[in-house]
């Protein structure tokens, strides 16, 4: 239980994905400028992490090693489509305004790191800990960087005024401020621990 | 009328709506391959072909299996499948054919495969033009047209940013913030200037 709660813990904080790693930056930057998008994104990422996560441990032993990559592949689409398909269903203002970046979770570093770096090594009930740990170190990190953009740049946090008669600043919300707020988080999160 | 199409296109997406700057598509090799300014050069040729290569051959798997039988729910599914296996047969054909020209460009080929830029340019030409226009030619020149400009806009910033990284590395910045932190915010200031290019009016 220990050895599966550390699994869990390690994503959140030690390996987190998005500052420790630095993978999956591109929907990280791209869906981030409101809490709402953020969040959504970090869910449907988590999902299919799972999903893919599960079934690479389970048939980890038939997959021949030489053609794993593709392999891995068609599994990790085929959560996608899955999570393609019920968002446009269920969600279809989040289906919309995510856009692109939903097929393109498919190509989220991420995904594919933890089936080949994890799941293709160890046992069905590491592995979902692991992809939890993952989805929800993501998740965070996404839900921050979306919490800072959202109430500079429009002075809103999930929607709700925070202040008002406060100027927000749009370059937060356009592109130039995801790439200065991420970069600035970094560089926090390296300076912290540095020490 | 198709030749002002094209341009704007290829304007729109070499500048305006910039792969790197402001669609955020292709930051792993952004961030990983621009140290140094030969292999920043290297990956971006490699990633214009594939980016061409993969949109004319999307554009024949949507038009002639996805359409036809009505599964165009499989598009993500069948996408990546051909990209990678193309990018993977490319590899291979170099490998045989030109061992030299492997060396130069064999490992960013490997790199490529998954590329959230590649992919996505063949998923943007999907929604763009594939699912509404009812002309085949057309639609095939349009993506094509798509796929090279984007290659030629995610090239030029390489450039740009392997440039200015190069001249950082002499310079004095704290320690936290070397490296990665650094060029975020340098790309964060390099997509300011592009923002610019938003006024374009035509």
């Amino acid at each position: 239980m220990k050895k599966l709660l550390r699994e869990f813990s390690k994503g959140i904080f030690i390996e987190n994905p998005t500052f420790r790693l630095a993978l999956g930056l591109c929907p990280t930057l791209a869906v981030s400028t409101s809490v709402i998008n953020g969040f959504g994104m970090g869910v449907a990422a988590t999902f299919v992490l799972l999903g893919s996560n599960i079934i690479v441990s389970a048939i980890r032993n038939f997959i021949p090693t030489k053609i794993r990559i593709p392999c891995f592949i068609v599994i990790i689409a085929t959560f996608v489509t899955i999570v393609e398909l019920m968002m446009k269903a269920y969600f279809p203002a989040l289906s919309k305004s995510l856009g692109i970046f939903v097929p393109l979770i498919v190509v989220n570093c991420i995904v594919l790191g933890r089936a080949e770096a994890f799941a293709s090594k160890h046992g069905i009930s590491r592995s979902i800990f692991d992809a939890i740990g993952m989805g929800v170190g993501f998740t965070l990190a996404l839900v921050l960087i979306s919490a800072i953009r959202e109430s500079l740049g429009n002075g809103t946090l999930l929607g709700l005024v925070i202040v008002r008669g406060f100027d927000p600043a749009i370059l937060f919300i356009l592109a130039p401020g995801a790439l200065l707020v991420i970069g600035l988080l970094i560089g926090i999160v390296n300076y912290l621990t540095e020490k | 009328m198709e030749f002002n199409q094209l341009l704007m296109i290829a304007i729109s997406v070499i500048f305006i709506n910039n792969f790197i700057l402001s669609k955020f598509l292709g930051l792993c090799p952004f961030l990983g391959v621009s140290k140094k300014t030969a292999p920043a050069f290297y990956m971006g040729l490699a990633v214009t072909f594939v980016m061409t290569a993969s949109s004319i051959i999307t554009w024949a798997v949507y038009s002639f299996l996805l359409k036809p039988f009505h599964i165009e729910y499989l598009r993500t599914l069948s996408f990546i499948l051909v990209i990678a296996s193309f990018v993977q047969l490319i590899e291979m054909f170099i490998q045989k054919f030109s061992p030299a020209l492997y060396r130069v460009f064999g490992i960013y080929l490997a790199l490529i495969t998954t590329n959230c830029a590649v992919f996505g340019v063949a998923v943007l030409n999907s929604e763009m033009f594939l699912k509404v226009s009812e002309d085949l030619v057309k639609a095939l020149v349009f993506c094509a047209v798509q796929g090279f400009c984007a290659g030629v806009g995610f090239t030029m910033v390489l450039l740009f940013m392997s440039g200015i990284r190069e001249r950082l590395e002499l310079c004095d910045i704290p320690r936290p913030m070397k490296d990665m932190p650094i060029a975020f915010i340098v790309a964060a200031l390099m997509s300011m200037a592009f923002m610019g290019f938003s006024g374009f009016r035509f």
